[in-house]
């Protein structure tokens, strides 16, 4: 009998080791280990290891501190970071995107880095200001600093421009429109849409609401999507298919990067797009065959609307307050925000730096990247920095992708449908 | 068979009691060895399930998740917004659940015939039966998100083969239909659904066939009875107990399901073809709210109990009224 409830605890034991193995500490406990999440920001989670490793490894010479990597995939990222966050067990520094930076600021699970603490990483003054202004709510101190930065440009085949006829890339809508209808023809159309993509509806969705003088949140937050700016913003996307057609209505369905590879392969001529030089070589288009060109304007703006033709896009780095080592972790920041990794990562990654101080390189110095650049600095601005700017990208994104599938069908929707819409998206922000 | 194992034993304790000791003495060996198990359904099933009850009755957004234990107590709040069908948010959720329901017939039905009729047709040995039987198997053995990617590829309007064969090669239709988003959509669904559901059908019905004794089909078709006669007085009665479960289960898959419809269209469900599963995880997962998404799924779990409960008692009628 003895021996048989012996046996019994035996098995108790085992079990409970085992379930407590489970949820074991990702986090480093000593001071000389720490653990990195970092985001897909080439073509493979591997191929993004290999360009990390090194620089880690450059970090454990200087600091001693070895840094254990994972990367994680976007589709994964989010709901990794909120069961970290729930959990207080995890990673100690984590790359974010920066959109969701006002969401996560809210959830107090990060390091708040006021101006002590960016003292510790270089000063305020490091860090390109737009980049900066996408890393939090105004106002409170940021929850991240800036790792890599990215804006929208407009791309253009050459060929095609200049077989229509075209001399530049136009700078308003009406011009896009009018050179989109001279090179939609035999099969081939003049600007690649990503139609079924919610994040990439609602970024356009914003850009175009503010050159319209729209906001999707008010100074306090609250959302007011149902207003007549915003409606004409989400009219002048959705009509390139449902009235210009200068788009393939097929675009409606695209949400895997479809409109790239129809840029790369001369269906379309124009795309809006981050950053997409490495991709197109990739995809085996020439680099003298494209050009890039800031985003259009509009040709006359309404009272209050504003000079903005992209969102600030970018990656942020952000440490958990859960972490045990927050030194390491923001000597691990310090380290990914220095002028040498700086250059390293975003010359290997096609982004931008974060970091005023080393925006002259040579590695920044292509016409893609300084049209980047140039955008940052004088004419992009950051999605609305507001806990609940999630749940516009989804059901703004999602009415634009059904308005999309409506568009391509055959049905324009006037601004006073998209109103509607719009109003019952925004009853349901809670 | 317990019972004529048992009654020996019983009769002579009944004559002469055993001591005492003896009768006392309880095998406790199996009962701890059932511990674990409990433990990890409590674990895994239970617990997950009574921490969810308790979301839904706390304003959980982002502001409390990381302290999510000390989220604000609202009651039914949470129920009353889903609930309320008038609301942006309960209309929209109405909507899914009724796109959710016509999803679910068709599916569990076509899948349940189309295995029917493969297991009745592959009852009887001929060559090359074997091989269709891992043929028929082949989609329930891939990885759902390799099946299904493959899919959206065949189902694109301008490269997907499925126009190509019927606009450029049949010429059935001129226009090329949309068929991952606008009203075809559900239909797309349905269709990888069905597809990837049937062989699963195929397998259950064709195992309780292996238990249909040959002579009753004999003494039928002595008897005169043709294809659909046997099919319909041998065939269905003796399937009886497999359907009771596979339609239960099918049933539950397919109301649940949130890997076809979220790998088919990816973030954002066409409007037509909104299943609850998705329209759940957007109402937690994507806008960080998650008392409400746990409102949402605590009531589609009542829902489904009701729903299986009810099932469970009027096949067991049936099956003692018979």
């Amino acid at each position: 009998m003895f021996k048989r409830r012996l046996a019994a605890i035996a098995v108790g034991a085992l079990l409970a080791s085992t379930l407590a193995a489970c949820g074991g500490d990702d986090s480093g406990d000593d001071a000389k280990t720490l653990t990195y999440w970092a985001t897909n920001q080439s073509t493979s989670l591997e191929k993004d290891a290999e360009i990390l490793r090194p620089e880690l490894e450059k970090f454990e010479k200087q600091t001693g501190i070895k840094v254990k990597l994972e990367v994680v995939p976007w589709s994964d990222l989010l709901n990794r970071l909120l069961a970290a966050a729930t959990s207080g067990q995890g990673p100690d520094v984590v790359n974010i995107g920066n959109t969701w930076s006002a969401s996560l600021q809210a959830t107090n699970a990060f390091v708040q880095f006021d101006d002590a603490t960016l003292e510790k990483v270089g000063g305020k003054d490091r860090f390109v200001p737009a980049a900066l202004a996408a890393s939090g709510a105004e106002g409170k101190p940021p929850t991240a600093v800036p790792l890599y930065s990215l804006a929208y440009s407009l791309y253009y085949n050459k060929k095609m421009f200049a077989e229509a006829g075209i001399a530049n890339p136009p700078t308003t809508w009406e011009q896009l429109v009018a050179d989109g209808k001279k090179l939609t023809k035999d099969g081939k159309w003049g600007l690649a849409i990503e139609g079924a993509h919610v994040s990439e509806n609602a970024h356009h969705a914003f850009t175009f609401s503010q050159q319209y003088g729209g906001e999707w949140f008010d100074a306090s937050g609250k959302p007011t999507f149902d207003t007549q700016q915003n409606a004409q913003a989400i009219k002048r996307y959705i009509d390139f298919i449902a009235v210009d057609k200068i788009t393939n209505p097929g675009n409606a369905e695209y949400s895997q990067n479809q409109s790239v590879a129809d840029f790369a392969t001369g269906k379309a001529a124009m795309l809006l797009w981050q950053t997409v030089g490495s991709q197109l070589t990739l995809r085996n288009m020439k680099p003298e065959d494209w050009g890039v060109a800031p985003v259009p304007f509009l040709a006359s703006p309404p009272a209050g609307g504003k000079k903005v033709n992209s969102m600030v896009a970018g990656i942020n780095i952000a440490i958990f307050k859960h972490s045990k080592n927050q030194e390491g972790a923001l000597d691990f920041v310090k380290f990914m925000t220095s002028d040498e990794e700086q250059i390293q990562l975003n010359k290997t990654y096609g982004s931008l730096p974060s970091v005023t101080t080393v925006g002259d390189d040579p590695a920044f110095a292509k016409p893609e990247q300084k049209n980047t650049q140039q955008t940052l600095v004088t004419t992009a601005a950051p999605l609305p920095q507001v806990p609940e700017e999630s749940q516009f990208e989804t059901l703004v994104g999602t009415l634009m992708k059904d308005l999309f599938a409506d568009a391509a069908r055959g049905k324009a929707p006037t601004e006073d449908q998209i109103r509607d819409k719009l109003k019952q998206a925004q009853e349901q922000v809670k | 068979m317990t019972t004529t194992v048992s009654a020996p034993d019983v009769a002579p304790s009944d004559a002469e009691p055993s001591p005492p000791r003896k009768r006392r003495r309880r095998p406790s060996l199996p009962y701890l060895l059932l511990v674990p198990a409990i433990v990890l359904e409590l674990a895994v099933h239970v617990l997950p399930m009574l921490t969810g009850v308790w979301m839904s009755l706390r304003e959980l957004t982002q502001f409390q998740i990381r302290d999510w234990s000390s989220a604000p107590f609202v009651g039914l709040d949470n129920y009353r917004v889903t609930l309320d069908f008038n609301s942006a948010i309960g209309k929209e959720l109405l909507h899914s659940f009724w796109v959710t329901i016509a999803y679910t017939v068709l599916v569990v039905g076509l899948a349940w015939v189309i295995g029917l009729a493969a297991a009745v047709v592959l009852q009887r040995p001929f060559r090359g039966r074997a091989l269709l039987r891992t043929l028929f198997l082949t989609p329930y053995a891939l990885p759902v998100y390799t099946a299904v990617i493959t899919w959206s590829f065949l189902l694109q309007r301008d490269t997907g083969a499925l126009n190509h064969v019927l606009v450029d090669q049949l010429g059935l239709v001129d226009d090329r239909p949309f068929w991952l988003i606008g009203g075809n959509s559900f239909w797309s669904l349905v269709l990888v659904s069905v597809w990837r559901c049937w062989p699963f059908a195929f397998l259950c019905l064709m195992a309780g066939l292996q238990s249909v004794p040959q002579d009753l089909y004999e003494a039928a078709y002595m008897d005169g009875a043709g294809f659909w006669r046997r099919l319909r007085a041998v065939t269905l009665p003796m399937l009886r107990p497999v359907n009771q479960v596979l339609l239960l289960v099918l049933f539950l898959w397919t109301f649940n399901d949130f890997n076809t419809p979220y790998v088919l269209f990816g973030k954002g469900a066409p409007d037509e073809a909104d299943l609850i599963s998705i329209h759940i995880y957007e109402s937690s997962f994507v806008t960080w709210n998650f008392g409400l998404g746990s409102a949402m799924s605590v009531a589609l779990l009542l829902f489904l109990s009701v729903v299986s409960g009810l099932y469970l008692f009027l096949t067991r009628k049936a099956r003692s009224d018979a």
